[in-house]
C-alpha cells in the first residue's frame, strides 16, 4: 500500500507559546460561569415533563371512580412487544356500572417488555390507558416490574370525562324510548 | 376445462361473461368469481326473506321486441340490455342465460351506503363490549361499504340489553339487525317457532314466545349465524377476543355424524368449538353439547401423568414397564381398543394386539337416542375405523361379556385397556384386580384403580388424525393445542409401545407415516396418502360391511342402509 506522507507546518512563535489556546479556552470558562444553569440536581430536583410525554403506561378512573377499561383487549393485540395481558371478565349483577357488562378481572403490563410507544394509548376506544408522567421504574425482581390492575389504577389516578359515555347510556336506558 | 358439466349458462358480471352453474342465485354465482355481494338475512341453508336490502345489485336482461319476439340489438349490433329501472336483491334473484348483473355501479354503492346508515341509526356504539367485534359483518360492511360518517343526532332507541333467552344464549335486542336468520333457523332446522318479532318499525324487538326458552341442542347455531353481536354464547362470552384465535380444524366426536368443526384457541387453551360448513356432512350446523368436549382437555379427572404401580415416571418408563408386562403374558392378553381412537391409532392397535396374539381386539359400544339431526344413535366416533383397519372384526358391544367370561375362567389374565373404562363395561372390580392390566386413557377412571401401568392418552384436540364416520366418510382433524406437558407427542405411545415388544420400530409417530402402512395393507385406503384427504373428507367404499346391523338412525345427510332398502 502505498503511503502519504503529510507534512506537518512547523508552529509560529506565537502559537508555540499556547497562550492563544489558553486565552481561548478561559473565554469559554468564564462565558459558562454566568450562564444559568441547564442540569438538574437529580434525584433531589426532578425535571418538568411535558404534556404528551409517553411514561409509564397506567390505567384510569373516570371522575366518578368507574374504572374505564371495559377489557376490549385492543391494546393487547396493538401491543409490539406483547407486554400486555388481559384476563377479560363480566361486571357483576350487583355493581354500579353493571350496564357496562365488562371490565378487566386481571390487567398486567410488563414494564420489561413496554417500549413507551404509546400506541395502546391511541388504540383504546374508551380512553383508558395512558401513558403518563413517571419516566423511571425500577424494581429489584421480574416480578416487580410486571404492573398487576391494582398498581395500574394506583399509578394512573383520575382523568377528567369530557363524555361520559356510560353515564349517558345509563340515562337513555333509565328514561326510555320517548313515544312508545 | 374438460371436467366442467356441460349445463352452464353464461351471464354478464360487471361487464365480463362468466360461465355459471344454473339454479344459482346472484350472490351465490358472484362468489363463485371472487365477487362479495354483501348481505345480512341470506343464508345458503335457509330459506329466503330478502328483507336486510343490503345485496342490492343492479340487473338487466336482453331485450326482446314485443310484437316480432325478435332480439333487440344496439346501433352496433350487440344486443340491447334493458336494465331494471331499479335495483333488485340478489339473494333472491336467480341467474339466467343471458342477464345483466353490475355488483359495482354507483346506484348499487349509494343503496348500500344508504341501507348501512339505516342499520346503523340505532345502533349502541357497543364494539369494545361486543363479543362479535372481529367478525361482526356490521362492522366490515360499514367500512367497507358505509359512508364512514354519522349524521345522525337524535336520541338512539333503547331495547332490553342483557336478556337471557336460553340457557345457553344471551340476546342484546339493541344491535340485532332484525335480519331474521335465527328465527328462520328455529322454524326451519329446529323445526320449532321459538323466537319472533314483537313491536314494528324501528321498535322491533327479537324475543322468545311467551313461556317459551331458546333450549335446544342447537341453540348455539343461532349464535354462529347472526351477522351482528345481538346473540352471544354464555360459555364464550367475555372469554377471549375473536381475533387472538387460532382457527384449527377439527371433527366432532360426540357421535358417527361427525360434524366438521373449528377449534379456536389461544396459547394453548381452547375458547370455543364452532363448527366448520361441509354440504355433506353437517351444512353449517352443529350440536351444543359437541361445542363443550373442549372442557374433557382440561377436566378434573384427567390423566396427565404416567405412573407403574401408583408411582409417577417418565413416559419411556412406562411404556417399556407396559410392553414387559404385557409379554409376561403373552397369549393370554386381550386388548381393549376404542370407538373413540383415531384411525391411526385403531391400526397401530391391531398391530400391537397381533404381537401379543391376543384374543380378538374388543371395543366398547355406546348408544343413545338419534336426533334425526346431528347426533345419531351411536355414541362413537370412529367405529367404522376400527372395522376399516380391522382392530374390531364385527360391531363392539356395550357390555363385554366375552371379556368378562375369559377373565373368569382364567383365559385371559393380562389387559391392555386404550380410552375405555373397562368397569363401566361390565368388568367387575374383583377381576381388575385380579388381572395385570396396562390403561391408556384421558381421564382416570375406575380402571385405572386397578391397573398396574397408567399412561394419559391425547385427546382429540392434542393430536391430528382421521375418523370414519357413519358415511364411511374419511375426515381429518388437526392438533389445535399441545397435550398435558410431559405427555408423548402424537402416535408416540403407540409407535414406543410397538417398538418395545418387538424390538423393531418401522413406524414413525405421525399420521403421514402410519398412512402409507395402511395404505399398503388396507384396501379401501389403497392410493390414499394422508396429506391427499380433501377438508370436506373423502367417502370409502364400504361395502365390505354391508351386512352389519350399524344402530345408528337417520340424520340430516344420511339414511342408514336398511331404512333405504326398505324405502
Ligand atoms: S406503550 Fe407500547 S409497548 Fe408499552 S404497553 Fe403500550 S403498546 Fe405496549
Ligand atoms: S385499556 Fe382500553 S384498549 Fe386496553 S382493554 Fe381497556 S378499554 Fe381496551
Ligand atoms: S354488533 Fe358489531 S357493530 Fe354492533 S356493537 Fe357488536 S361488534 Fe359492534
Ligand atoms: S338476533 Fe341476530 S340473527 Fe336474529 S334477527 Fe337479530 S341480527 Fe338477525
Ligand atoms: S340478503 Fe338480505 S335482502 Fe338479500
Amino acid at each position: 500500500m502505498a503511503t502519504k506522507v503529510v507534512e506537518r507546518k512547523p508552529l509560529s512563535i506565537w502559537e508555540r507559546s499556547y497562550l492563544p489556546q489558553i486565552v481561548g479556552g478561559l473565554k469559554i470558562t468564564f462565558k459558562n460561569m454566568f450562564k444559568p444553569t441547564v442540569t438538574l440536581e437529580y434525584p433531589e430536583e426532578r425535571p418538568e415533563i411535558p404534556p404528551g410525554y409517553r411514561g409509564v403506561p397506567t390505567l384510569v378512573r373516570d371522575p366518578n371512580g368507574r374504572e374505564k377499561c371495559v377489557s376490549c383487549q385492543l391494546c393487547e393485540f396493538v401491543c409490539p412487544p406483547k407486554a400486555i395481558r388481559i384476563t377479560p371478565g363480566e361486571i357483576p349483577e350487583e355493581s354500579e356500572s353493571r350496564h357496562v357488562e365488562k371490565g378487566p378481572q386481571e390487567f398486567e403490563i410488563n414494564m420489561l417488555r413496554c417500549i413507551y410507544c404509546g400506541l395502546c394509548q391511541e388504540v383504546c376506544p374508551e380512553e383508558a390507558i395512558w401513558l403518563q408522567d413517571i419516566y423511571s421504574f425500577t424494581g429489584y425482581s421480574r416480578e416487580e416490574m410486571v404492573n398487576d390492575k391494582q398498581k395500574l389504577y394506583e399509578l394512573g389516578g383520575t382523568l377528567p370525562d369530557p363524555y361520559y359515555k356510560w353515564d349517558r347510556k345509563k340515562q337513555a336506558e333509565l328514561e326510555g324510548n320517548p313515544h312508545h | 376445462m374438460s371436467d366442467q358439466p356441460d349445463n352452464l349458462i353464461t351471464i354478464n358480471l360487471n361487464g365480463k361473461d362468466v360461465q355459471v352453474e344454473p339454479g344459482l342465485n346472484i350472490i351465490e354465482a358472484a362468489s363463485r368469481f371472487g365477487i362479495e355481494v354483501p348481505h345480512y338475512c341470506y343464508h345458503p341453508h335457509l330459506s329466503v326473506p330478502g328483507n336486510c336490502r343490503m345485496c342490492l345489485v343492479e340487473m338487466g336482461m336482453p331485450g326482446k321486441d314485443r310484437a316480432t319476439g325478435e332480439p333487440m340489438l344496439n346501433d352496433d349490433g350487440s344486443p340491447k340490455i334493458m336494465w331494471v329501472p331499479k335495483p333488485v336483491i340478489a339473494c333472491a334473484t336467480k341467474i339466467a342465460p343471458g342477464m345483466h348483473v353490475s355488483t359495482e355501479s354507483d346506484v348499487v354503492q349509494k343503496c348500500r351506503e344508504g341501507v348501512m346508515e339505516f342499520l346503523l341509526v340505532n345502533h349502541p356504539l357497543d364494539c369494545p363490549i361486543c363479543d362479535q367485534a372481529g367478525e361482526c359483518r356490521l362492522q366490515e360492511f360499514a367500512t367497507d361499504y358505509g359512508r364512514g360518517h354519522s349524521r345522525f343526532v337524535e336520541r338512539k332507541n333503547v331495547k332490553p340489553k342483557r336478556t337471557r333467552i336460553g340457557p345457553r344464549v344471551m340476546l342484546d335486542d339493541e344491535r340485532c339487525i332484525l335480519c331474521s336468520r335465527c328465527i328462520r333457523f328455529c322454524n326451519e332446522f329446529i323445526g320449532k317457532p321459538i323466537l319472533g318479532f314483537t313491536e314494528r318499525g324501528s321498535y322491533s324487538t327479537l324475543t322468545t314466545f311467551p313461556g317459551k326458552e331458546l333450549d335446544d341442542n342447537y341453540s348455539l347455531n343461532t349464535v354462529d349465524i347472526c351477522p351482528v353481536g345481538a346473540l352471544t354464547s354464555t360459555d364464550f362470552r367475555f372469554k377471549m377476543r375473536v381475533w387472538f384465535l387460532k382457527e384449527t380444524d377439527s371433527i366432532d366426536t360426540e357421535s358417527s355424524v361427525g360434524c366438521n368443526t373449528i377449534v379456536g384457541s389461544r396459547e394453548g387453551k381452547i375458547h370455543r368449538i364452532t363448527p366448520r360448513r361441509n354440504d355433506e356432512v353437517n351444512d353449517t350446523w352443529m350440536p351444543d353439547s359437541g361445542r363443550m368436549l373442549y372442557k374433557q382437555v382440561e377436566a378434573d379427572d384427567r390423566l396427565t401423568a404416567y405412573s407403574i404401580a401408583g408411582k409417577p415416571c417418565s413416559g419411556e418408563e412406562a411404556v417399556k414397564a407396559a410392553a414387559e408386562l404385557l409379554l409376561q403374558g403373552q397369549g393370554k392378553v386381550a386388548v381393549v381398543g376404542s370407538g373413540r381412537l383415531s384411525v391411526e391409532e385403531q391400526f397401530l392397535l391391531r398391530k400391537i394386539s397381533e404381537v401379543l396374539q391376543s384374543a380378538p381386539t374388543y371395543a366398547v359400544a355406546r348408544y343413545g337416542e338419534a336426533d334425526g339431526k346431528l347426533i345419531s344413535a351411536d355414541r362413537n366416533p370412529n367405529v367404522r375405523g376400527a372395522l376399516l383397519t380391522g382392530m374390531i372384526g364385527n360391531l363392539p358391544e356395550e357390555q363385554l361379556e366375552d371379556l368378562r367370561k375369559k377373565l373368569e375362567s382364567g383365559e385371559v389374565t393380562h389387559l391392555l385397556a386404550v380410552g375405555e373404562d373397562l368397569a363401566e363395561a361390565g368388568i367387575p372390580a374383583e377381576l381388575l384386580k385380579q388381572a395385570q392390566v396396562v390403561y391408556i386413557g384421558t381421564r382416570h377412571c375406575d380402571t385405572c384403580q386397578h391397573s398396574k401401568i397408567e399412561l394419559p392418552l391425547l385427546t382429540v384436540f392434542e393430536k391430528s388424525g382421521t375418523f370414519v364416520n357413519q358415511q364411511f366418510r374419511l375426515q381429518k382433524f388437526n392438533q389445535a393445542v399441545p397435550g398435558p406437558a410431559g405427555t408423548l407427542f402424537g402416535l408416540s405411545t403407540f409407535t414406543k409401545l410397538y417398538a418395545a415388544l418387538t424390538g423393531e420400530s418401522p413406524y414413525a409417530p405421525s399420521p403421514a407415516a402410519i398412512w402409507t402402512h395402511m395404505a399398503e395393507e388396507i384396501a379401501e385406503f389403497s392410493g390414499l396418502r394422508y396429506q391427499d384427504i380433501p377438508k370436506t373428507g373423502k367417502v370409502l367404499d364400504g361395502s365390505r360391511f354391508d351386512k352389519l346391523p350399524f344402530r345408528e338412525g337417520a340424520s340430516l345427510h344420511f339414511t342408514p342402509a336398511a331404512e333405504t332398502a326398505n324405502a
